[in-house]
């Protein structure tokens, strides 16, 4: 049976007529939709149009709460990954609103700018996560200005949770006293003399009456916006441990995710390309054609589409294309000119930052000897979300209605535009459930492919998948960099230490892609390794920026992924060459109280005797903020006869405030673990533009019996943040130091794999 | 050609060399069964035949002889396998898209060896990769089930 991600067709069209009011002023608003009530935002400004106006003076309201004969809807705009970050949304809605979020439906939401995310710009500004000064308080305030601008509903940077913290609450308490004040006005009471209960407004005598009678009378009056957000310690849902919204249909094989939708007519396809800003050149496809299920071959920019009657026809006569797919010309071919390059861009770049300099590093390290120098490496690594990326489209002459999980769906809509000549207003999106991202759905090409492949078959819906192969063939990954770290430890800890990464810039390279390249240095290369709260007294860090080596984009944690291995591992090497217990020396150097709390909590809940807690036995420790988070993990590992295994770890992290336990303890972990079982295994290297990696089977991250005993601990002293990626950037400093412990060896180099002999 | 799946026999015109995993899914619509690799490198693709964890997407159905139960028929939202029923109560998924091949593999033990051993839970689970490392769950599930079992 064909089935779409179906957010409520008709309400939409309710929403767009009646949503032209000019409410400029109210932050948060509402409409009368269709047999009911919509709470929302109303749009500030029009940097994109509003799918659903076709005139440009429309103010519209973007609802987050829609009330009618149907129940209650929650909408969770932000694109959920598999973070359950739409759950943890509808649960900030539902606690002001007075619902149990499992009643209500949830869905994704339209396109809208007014979903603007102003965390993720919050981030990327010259401050200190920890410095809560006038200056930088007030610069993140201004963020949101161009945020708006932007427009930018995006989903990244751990931001979906300090995003939607206030704005979601409030949304749902304005919808709330609106019900109340709908039924004060009914009952001719005030009313402050009403409370509400479970979907229901509760009457003085006792009486209740559910929402839903109250979503007419509600839409007529103005809401009320003067509101009292509950003090947390009254919470019903958020805060205490929750079955997420989607568990049972992931248990059971019926959560639909996008490439499982099916619609009548619709035709498969997958696709072959070149590497990016290669060329495709199509030499034969008469064996390809010539199989049974073949609908049809087609050429799309940079490479060549099948169609077919299956996913299983389509990959099986694109296997049978001959092509000549070249990479482009202005970068290097293989690892081995791509090292070159990297290396040579600490003589040949200059500075792109050098946002921390503390005393006079060059002073201290000149003066005398006992100078420690140090040079770390970490490889390109794949996405490869486990759902292979994929995206339906169906084109019309009049319209473009896209299916695909993404991270970015404004530039998703103009993009779309451009490539079908269709006005934005034409392009329909929705966002269904994604299997997985880890970054790799803050990428167009997919979709756009998707999008050329339907325009050869107007009217028919088309679902373009790609092989894995494809997948790892088409890598937008992490970085490689190098980093070169000079330092000097004295008696009572680090005294100066240099810090110098090269790297591509994966902001020119990401932006240029999906938008034009910003000005200004890529503060992701320095990123976690800049920021930390360590008062050294002669501290530098310098970003050196790489020329474009490959495709590169963000991987989850992005910068930190591998500044948070390089600070780690070489505190750690200059904390043993002075005999100064690791623990001991972070304390010391860190300078921030939220953040030396986590380092604290992390020496007690692992029981810390040290380096050394047994024969073969090693265990090391690291810290990184990142994201505003600070996390502290500990690894133990041990040698045995079948090589070095990872018996336990432990994560420690402060998010402020947490909003749902459980599926928080799961993204520290599996961002910690994520983090060990790439740099343990995995690495992407070139070969004629193209990744030698082509599989699972050689680069996985890691698999279950390599899992170590995990033991997680959250902590709330610091202001509220997301944990989607801060779990990742210590682990593999944490494993480095305990690989050293227990048997002397320093690697320096991922994957680990190619020095140790893991077990 | 004829299979046998979920307990009803299924009628489907298919060319023999389609791997079973494409036929559940882009014929006959069974799209709780996944697919990961195609390469026999992940098990998203699990499904069991005649009780035994297969790869759906090395199986061709010209070779299926034989019951297969798929993520579908192993229960149901309303009346959930012992072994969904712990994975729910464990809340192993994270973004779920490996948890039916995973279940149906620990599913596939827990009916030959009621009480596996850690050793044997990391052989029997091996092929199964979860790119989002729900491993310490999927590992608490598996002991939660094993007792559901029991107990049953
Ligand atoms: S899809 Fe069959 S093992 Fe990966
Ligand atoms: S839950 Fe995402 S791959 Fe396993």
């Amino acid at each position: 049976m064909a089935r779409g991600f179906s957010p409520g067709q008709p309400r939409r069209g309710g929403l767009a007529r009646a949503g032209r009011i000019a409410r400029r002023s109210l932050l948060i608003g509402s409409v009368a939709v269709a047999g009911g009530v919509a709470f929302g935002a109303w749009r500030y400004t029009r940097p994109l149009p509003d799918p659903f106006a076709d005139d440009a003076e429309t103010v519209a309201l973007t609802p987050y709460v829609v009330i009618d004969a149907e129940g209650i809807t929650l909408i969770a705009p932000r694109a959920d990954k598999g973070q359950g970050s739409r759950w943890v949304q509808a649960a900030l809605i539902a606690e002001e609103l007075d619902i149990d979020p499992a009643s209500a439906r949830i869905e994704a939401g339209p396109v809208s700018p007014a979903y603007y995310n102003r965390a993720l710009l919050a981030e990327n500004l010259p401050f200190l996560p920890t410095d809560q000064g006038w200056l930088a308080r007030n610069a993140r305030a201004a963020s949101d200005i161009p945020a708006r601008l932007l427009g930018l509903q995006m989903t990244g940077g751990s931001s979906t949770v300090p995003d939607g913290f206030r704005k979601l609450r409030e949304a749902g308490a304005v919808a709330r006293e609106t019900l109340k004040e709908a039924a004060a006005l009914r009952e001719g009471l005030d009313r402050t003399a009403l409370g509400t209960e479970d979907g229901h407004v509760v009457l003085p005598d006792g009486r209740r009456i559910p929402y839903a009678d109250l979503a007419v009378e509600a839409a007529r009056i103005e809401p009320v916006t003067t509101i009292v957000l509950r003090d947390p310690a009254q919470w019903r849902h958020l805060g205490k441990p929750m079955q997420r919204g989607d568990i049972v249909a992931k248990s059971t094989g019926t959560q639909e995710f996008g490439i499982d939708l099916r619609l009548p007519d619709m035709l498969f396809a997958t696709v072959r390309a070149a590497p990016e800003g290669g060329q495709a050149r199509l030499i034969d496809d008469g064996a390809a054609r010539a199989f049974p299920g073949v609908h049809s071959v087609t050429a799309i920019s940079g490479g060549v589409a099948v169609l077919a009657q299956t996913t299983w026809h389509a990959f099986r006569a694109a296997d049978a294309l001959v092509l000549e797919l070249t990479g482009p010309t202005d970068r290097p071919a293989d690892s081995a000119a791509i090292w070159d390059a990297l290396s040579r861009s600490f003589e040949e770049r200059g500075h792109d930052s050098r946002n921390r300099n503390d005393g006079d590093v060059e002073a201290a390290l000149a003066a005398g000897d006992g100078v420690i120098e140090a040079e770390y490496r970490v490889p390109f690594l794949a996405h490869a979300p486990m759902e292979p990326l994929n995206a339906t489209v169906l084109v019309t002459d009049s319209a473009c209605h896209i299916w695909a999980g993404t991270q970015i769906p404004d530039f998703v809509v103009t993009h779309a535009a451009r490539l079908t000549g269709l006005p934005q207003t034409a392009i329909r999106l929705e966002n269904p459930m994604i299997g997985g991202s880890f970054g790799r759905r803050l990428e167009l090409d997919f979709i756009l492919q998707a999008i050329e492949v339907a325009q050869s078959v107007p009217g028919r819906p088309v679902k373009m998948t790609w092989t894995r192969e494809e997948d790892f063939a088409q890598s937008r990954p992490r970085p490689a960099q190098i980093a070169r770290a000079r330092g000097r430890v004295g008696e009572t800890g680090i005294e100066a230490l240099d810090l110098t990464i090269a790297s591509p810039s994966v902001m020119s390279s990401w932006f240029g892609r999906v938008w034009m390249n910003p000005p200004g240095p890529d503060i992701s290369i320095v990123a976690g390794a800049w920021d930390q709260p360590f008062a050294i007294p002669h501290f530098r860090v310098t970003g050196k920026r790489a020329p474009d080596l490959a495709p590169v984009s963000s991987w989850r944690s992005v910068g930190a992924s591998s500044t948070g291995f390089y600070l780690g591992s070489f505190m750690d090497e200059m904390f043993e060459s002075a005999g100064i217990d690791p623990f001991d020396g972070l304390l010391r150097a860190c300078n921030d109280d939220v953040s030396r709390t986590v380092i604290d909590e992390a020496r007690r809940l692992c029981d810390w005797r040290g380096r050394q807690p047994g024969p073969g036995r090693g265990r090391g420790v690291a810290f990184c903020l990142s994201f505003g988070v600070p996390c502290a993990e500990v690894v133990e590992v041990e040698d045995t006869p079948q090589g070095l295994r990872i018996t336990e770890a432990w994560a420690v992290a402060d998010i402020g405030t947490v909003l749902d336990p459980v599926n928080a303890e799961a993204q520290l972990s599996g961002g910690m673990l994520f983090g060990l079982g790439h740099a343990m295994n995995c690495q992407i290297t070139y070969a004629d533009h193209r990744p030698e990696q082509q599989n699972f089977y050689d680069h996985d991250g890691m698999r279950l019996p390599q899992c170590p005993r995990v033991t997680t601990r959250l902590l709330e002293n610091g202001p509220v943040r997301g944990l989607g990626e801060p779990g990742l950037p210590p682990a593999a400093a944490a494993l480095a130091n305990a690989i050293r412990a227990a048997t002397g060896q320093r690697v320096r180099q991922m994957p680990f794999a190619d020095r140790i002999r893991f077990a | 050609m004829e299979l046998r799946i979920n307990g009803q026999t299924r009628r489907i015109e298919a060319d023999p060399d389609m791997p079973l995993l494409w036929a559940l899914r882009d014929v006959l619509g069974l799209t709780g069964t996944k697919y990961g690799c195609g390469a026999a490198a992940c098990g998203a693709c699990t499904v069991h035949l005649d009780g035994q964890a297969v790869l759906a997407c090395q199986t061709l159905i010209g070779d299926v002889e034989g019951e297969i139960t798929t993520i579908e028929g192993l229960g149901t939202p309303a009346a959930p396998h012992p072994v969904q029923a712990a994975w729910i109560e464990q809340q192993v998924a994270q973004c779920g898209y490996c948890q039916s091949g995973q279940i149906m593999a620990a599913a596939a033990i827990l009916a030959q060896n009621p009480d596996p051993s850690d050793d044997e839970i990391d052989a029997a689970m091996q092929g199964n990769l979860c790119r989002c490392a729900t491993y310490p769950r999927i590992r608490a599930a598996i002991r939660s089930a094993a007792l559901r079992l029991g107990a049953g």
